[in-house]
């Protein structure tokens, strides 16, 4: 051992105590002068973009709120008088509201679909809010009583008059051909991505084909299909309802897609987990329930939500069909020669636009905070 | 609690019979003719160079890795393609791997409940009494809620085994266990291991440990090449080994 000279030696006696950052790090004027004015450039590309908004939002604003009509019975209302301008006509939605809603649904049997709607959204209250009681009972109720609560107040029977299908329409329509095919295609999806990677050729081809075939189709072609030629291979008399034609055509659709989003999670689960699973003696579809899914599904909620917005706002191409959604009602009302004005069609696009928007933005929060609840792996 | 002493009344007196194993990934001979016989409570350490078989060797006996040739009999159920029998096999036997393999989304409770509860079909108070036995035998009950992510890797390590042991295995194998560990860590784990030896626990190892190897093992086994090369008492496989190849692998790793 080397002697060392005495003056040289430190030793720590005192530690030194943890110091909150700098103020300038944090808050608000932080963080304007850290994303907003950190540079040159940044300064002159903040100050042309508020250039833009306030040249571009004030008219907006103007013609949403200011110069709008709000109410009125029909287009004289929503008509420029002398010369002055006319802003969105929500007086036409106002008055259209039962028809984007229900579509031709008869108007004395419209408490069927309000009250399906109401438990729908109270059931997925229920359902999706973790602080919830017995969520576990609420979604094997809204799996099986739901559905078929729902079909007798939509359709009837057992004393209900019949609604035909072919009078359902507006956001009822879209809601349930999109929740239908949400509830389908997931489930669907699930099969054929465990399906497309099973080491059993048969099923593997099954599954294989299956999804490239339907996914390979546009969903205009799979309505048409469904509407155009699946009765020519029917026998005489039996008729498949359009509706409902429509709904296998969506939900086996996007549980296609469903299937190649769920695959990319399962592939990224690592090797180590479902060698874990199997030392200790779990079956195959033990390992996949407790184990592979819980994890792949949680790795791909971004995709499987992407998908289901895509669904959501694609429930629009059945009225190529002849089945009307919530736009395709709109739509229909532009020629109404009662509210024929230049400014309907703008105001019905926005309506839907943003009815549509608080569907999918919905969703979008919902995943978003599921994605946070469930981060437990990285959870230090 | 003398439900849950790990020692088994022995059935026969072979827990693992190899005879002739062969095993080829692709076109690269894995295992050549591996022999291999260890009886209850038998302690076998199986060393070697990387590449050499010794992990494939232990993931034949619960059928992570299918053998194409010879016999493999577990507890005296012969390996072949029947599901059913290997799910069988893989109850009886524990395996801790290199990298723990914990499931990340559940609590190490829940870790450590899962397999009693759905392959023994135990009511879930009784499993958790029994995770909990076991891990205060591994010295961390005060973390069975936290999610594996919040411990460290010995004490991942230390759960994987308590995972194992949870299922009351009759055979326990292991795969580089401390490899993946920091090197202050390596001891918990192997002190968690000795004290499974001490019970007189069916195990084998794959470890690069050698003093664990002295300290606890019946027999060391050197493969090389996808066969056995040598074995031995751990004192004669150390202090005087026979052959060529072991002398220059003891040689590399004890310095």
């Amino acid at each position: 051992m080397s002697r060392i000279e005495t003056d040289t030696v430190f030793v720590r006696r005192d530690f030194l105590e943890p110091e909150a950052p700098p103020p300038s790090l944090g808050g608000v004027p932080g963080w304007v002068r850290k994303n907003l004015f950190s540079s040159p450039f940044n300064i002159a590309v903040s100050l042309a973009m508020l250039l833009l908004l306030a040249w571009a939002l004030p008219p907006l604003f103007r013609w949403l709120f200011v110069d709008a009509v709000w109410t009125g019975t029909n287009r004289e209302a929503c008509l420029p008088k002398n010369g002055e301008t006319v802003g969105a006509c929500w007086a036409f939605v106002n008055a259209k509201l039962a028809q984007f809603t229900f579509g031709s649904y008869p108007a004395d049997q419209r408490w069927r679909p309000s009250l399906a709607m109401i438990v729908f959204f109270l059931g997925l209250a229920w359902v999706a809010i973790p602080k919830m009681p017995r969520r576990r009972e609420g979604v094997w109720l809204m799996l099986t009583a739901f559905p078929v609560l729902t079909f007798w107040l939509l359709y009837g029977g057992l004393g209900l008059p019949i609604v035909e299908t072919s009078n359902w329409g507006g956001l009822l329509v879209t809601l349930v051909v999109a929740v239908t095919g949400i509830v389908a295609s997931l489930p669907l999806g699930i099969l054929l991505a465990l399906g497309r990677r099973s080491k059993l050729p048969f099923i593997k081809i099954v599954s294989v084909v299956f999804i490239e075939v339907w996914r390979g189709v546009p969903l205009i072609t799979v309505l048409f299909m469904a509407s155009v030629m699946l009765p020519l291979f029917l026998p005489n008399g039996v008729n498949f309802d359009k509706l409902l034609r429509a709904l296998i055509g969506v939900a086996l659709f996007t549980g296609a897609y469903m299937a190649e989003t769920i695959r990319g999670g399962l592939q990224a689960i690592p090797k180590g987990q479902y060698e874990g699973a199997a030392s200790l003696g779990l079956s195959y579809w033990h390992s996949m329930r407790l184990i592979i899914l819980p994890q792949a599904l949680k790795i791909v909620i971004p995709g499987i939500v992407n998908s289901f917005i895509s669904l959501f706002k694609d429930t629009s191409l059945v009225m190529i069909i002849g089945l009307y959604d919530l736009l395709g009602s709109i739509q229909r009302n532009f020629s109404d020669a009662n509210w024929s004005t230049p400014s309907i069609a703008p105001t019905g696009l926005i309506f839907a636009a943003a009815v549509f928007w608080v569907f999918c933005f919905s969703m979008s929060r919902y995943s978003m905070y599921m994605e946070r609840k469930l981060n437990t792996g990285r959870k230090r | 609690m003398a439900d849950i002493a790990l020692a088994a009344t022995p059935a026969s007196e072979t827990a693992v019979e190899m005879i002739g194993v062969n095993k080829w990934f692709g076109e690269f001979h894995v295992l050549r003719d591996v022999n291999l016989s260890v009886k209850r409570g038998e302690r076998i350490v199986i060393c070697g160079p990387s590449g050499s078989g010794k992990s494939t060797t232990i993931r034949c006996i619960n059928r992570l890795e299918e053998h194409q040739k010879g016999k493999i009999i577990v507890d005296g159920i012969e390996l072949t393609n029947d599901l059913k029998r290997i799910d069988e096999v893989r109850r009886e036997v524990g395996m801790v791997f290199q990298h723990f393999n914990l499931f990340p989304h559940l609590t190490i409770l829940e870790n450590c409940t899962l397999a009693p509860i759905w392959v023994r079909k135990m009511p879930k108070k009784e499993a958790e009494e029994v995770a909990m036995h076991f891990l205060t035998r591994v010295k961390i009950p005060e973390q069975a809620n936290k999610y594996p992510g919040q411990l460290s890797g010995g004490q991942q390590q230390r759960v994987a085994i308590a995972r194992s042991l949870c299922m009351r295995p009759k055979i326990m194998l292991f795969d580089e266990p401390t490899s993946a560990l920091d090197p202050e860590m390596v001891k918990e784990v192997l002190d968690t291991m000795v004290g499974l030896a001490e019970e007189g626990m069916t195990m084998i190892c794959v470890t690069h440990e050698m003093g664990f190897a002295r300290q606890v093992a019946n027999r060391v086994i050197f493969m090389d090449q996808g066969q056995i090369v040598e074995q031995n008492e751990p004192e004669e496989f150390f202090s005087n080994p026979k052959h060529e190849r072991t002398k220059l692998f003891l040689g590399q790793i004890l310095h």
